[in-house]
């Protein structure tokens, strides 16, 4: 049979793009991250062309209203506001992204594992990721942040270091992150390890660790890229309520959170201070919670609500 | 039943015992240490007289010792001084208790309150303009970080309005106010921690619900001729019910973070602030007894949930 005696041939991740392309949040939210993020990544080439210096101090100029030089305006100590945001913004949806990524990854191997060898591992596994999600995660996470790098035995280098904290809260993040993944992929391991193509793998002499990788892994990609595309907008808030709290990312680099903190106090004299950050939080989550909703509707149509047929 | 509620109680015991080791050793591992403390309030403290202090707080011994000295103390139900407030621990944490719960049972009430009949009008016609307008604000609802959603409050009704007070627990310099005079100054806070929580829960609610009303027993009560609302109400919403009640009991934990970041933007005297206080001003006994209080609250909402569930759904045996 020719290809041209079937209709409409089209390939699954077709098929997905355009399940997609119905979801117009979704879609409208990739487009508003991409801009942030191109935005943010190009701060310092805005910086040069608007002639301005994102860290310069102007004591004379504090809380200056927008204008042709300062788009936003400036905060307390005279800092340009949308230099210092897109600067933030490459704070956040660094730490977003690369938390989200690292708790994936540990769920997943976690996941994959437990799945697949079960048993009293899985058990054991299982039991550590119900006791991390009964925790009362916020003040843990507080503990863990204040932690003194020199008590723990790290080096000075790194212990005296200006990054510190950014590592540190991708750090924690995907230390109690991991959870939701980890389930998610040892279910889906449990039951695609049952398959026939997994049997003839197995039937083949593949090792365990090659069917993990191979075979499972790949038929389990979907729910796992739904599930960081969602967590990617929770760490985004973690971050922000730790930095918020001044314990996440530390002076003078300023994630969105952390010019929360002095806006905070300035609440009387210039409110504007406190919206601008908030706002690029909240849109930039809700942006990354609808593109999760979106590539789930479009992985796994039968997980949506009916449209129509449904009699209620 | 009885067996696994045992079983349960005693499994939680083992996670608190475990927990306290955890936070004891972590909180050894924050920056500062008692005596580094005394001897900054005390310049004329010689370093001989350091190491004497430090011996006889125990702070020279390795940390398991330490730790199971705390234990034995604990467990005769001495929990030790606070050092920010100068007085026995929990004389300093259960008035704190009651403050955090009223926040919380308040903010849990009115949530569900909420949330009950926003999760019914959405599943009722599933991507009806009603169900998208729901959705659209449950998911402004999850994506808002709640301490700028207080500030906003705080910046609308307090700075902008000027009707309702930015925070704080009473009138300045009353001696024991009354629920009433407190009523303004718990708006906010529970009108935050309400928000918060809300959204999550109409999406879970809405989602069971429909999940319910494809159900055979739907089918049937149809059959049988019952109404549409009876169905929905009676038959629908008391099956969507059971996992929601579960995932309310589990979200307490959630609530108890929430509760800390209100607590925090308001001034609130409840336990969240106390733990962040103890936190961050090197207050150690303090920080670890509220640290496990918070732990056993989650721990007994987890394990009421799952009683609960076993309640409400005959279906569920647990062994």
């Amino acid at each position: 049979m020719s290809a041209a005696a079937i209709p409409e041939s089209v390939s699954p991740s077709r098929l997905v793009w355009r399940r997609f392309r119905r979801h117009h949040l979704a879609v409208a939210s990739l487009v508003l991250l991409t801009l942030l993020a191109l935005a943010a990544l190009a701060a310092p080439l805005i910086e040069r062309a608007l002639g301005l210096d994102a860290e310069a101090v102007n004591l004379f100029g504090r809380f200056a209203p927008a204008s042709a030089d300062h788009w936003l305006g400036t905060d307390e100590l005279g800092r340009d506001v949308l230099l210092r945001l897109l600067y933030g913004g490459r704070v956040s949806l660094f730490v977003g992204l690369v938390a989200a990524l690292a708790a994936a990854s540990i769920g997943t191997v976690v996941g994959l594992v437990a799945g697949y060898i079960g048993g009293r591992f899985d058990a054991v596994l299982m039991r550590l990721a119900d006791g991390v999600l009964s925790l009362p995660m916020l003040p843990l996470l507080i503990v863990l942040a204040a932690l003194d790098p020199v008590k723990l035995g790290l080096p000075d280098a790194i212990a005296q270091s200006e990054s510190l904290s950014l590592y540190r809260i991708i750090f924690i993040i995907a230390l109690v992150g991991w959870t939701t993944t980890a389930r998610l992929v040892r279910g889906a391991t449990l039951s695609l390890r049952e398959r026939a193509f997994v049997e003839a793998a197995v039937a083949q002499g593949a090792s365990s660790l090659r069917i993990m990788a191979r075979h499972i892994l790949p038929n389990a990609i979907s729910p796992i890229l739904v599930a960081t595309t969602l967590s990617v907008g929770n760490v985004i808030l973690l971050e922000s309520v730790l930095s918020f709290l001044g314990l996440g990312i530390q002076p003078p680099v300023a994630s969105w959170g952390a010019m929360l903190t002095n806006a905070q106090e300035m609440i009387w004299e210039q409110p504007l201070l406190a919206i601008y950050p908030g706002l690029l939080i909240f849109l930039t989550v809700i942006a990354f919670n609808f593109l999760g909703d979106g590539l789930q509707d479009a992985f796994d149509p039968r997980s949506t609500v009916p449209g129509r047929g449904g009699s209620l | 039943m009885q067996a696994y509620i045992i079983r349960r109680l005693i499994q939680g015991l083992g996670v608190l015992l475990v927990m306290s080791f955890v936070i004891y050793g972590l909180i050894g591992l924050m920056p500062g240490d008692p005596i580094d403390m005394m001897i900054q309030a005390d310049p004329n403290l010689s370093t001989a007289d350091a190491a004497r202090l430090r011996a006889l707080h125990g702070l020279d011994r390795p940390i398991v010792e330490r730790y199971w000295t705390w234990l034995g103390a604990a467990l005769a139900g001495d929990f030790g001084y606070s050092r920010q407030f100068a007085r026995p621990v929990l004389d300093v944490l259960l008035p704190r208790l009651g403050n955090t719960l009223l926040l919380m049972g308040v903010s849990f009430v009115l949530a569900i309150a909420i949330a009950l009949p926003l999760g019914v009008a959405a599943a009722r016609r599933p991507r009806s303009l009603a169900d998208q307008a729901i959705n659209l604000l449950c998911f402004a609802g999850i994506s808002v970080p709640a301490f700028w959603l207080a500030l906003l409050l705080i910046m609308l009704f307090a700075v902008t309005l000027g009707v309702l007070p930015a925070g704080g627990m009473a009138p300045a310099g009353m001696q024991n106010p009354g629920l009433l005079d407190r009523l303004p100054y718990l708006v906010l806070p529970v009108l935050t921690l309400t928000l918060a929580s809300v959204a999550g829960l109409t999406r879970f609610l809405r989602a069971s619900l429909i999940e319910a009303m494809r159900e055979d027993y739907i089918r049937t009560a149809r059959a049988k001729g019952a109404g549409e609302t009876r169905v929905l109400w009676r038959h629908g919403l008391r099956n969507a019910l059971i996992p929601v009640v579960t995932v309310m009991a589990l979200d307490f934990g959630t609530l108890f973070s929430g509760a800390l970041i209100t607590e925090t933007m308001f001034a609130y005297a409840g336990m969240g602030k106390l733990i962040y206080d103890a936190i961050m001003n090197n207050d150690y006994n303090l920080a670890l007894v509220g640290l496990l209080f918070a732990t056993l609250v989650t721990l007994t909402a987890n394990l009421a949930a799952d009683i609960l569930y076993a309640r409400l759904d005959p279906r569920i045996s647990y062994r």
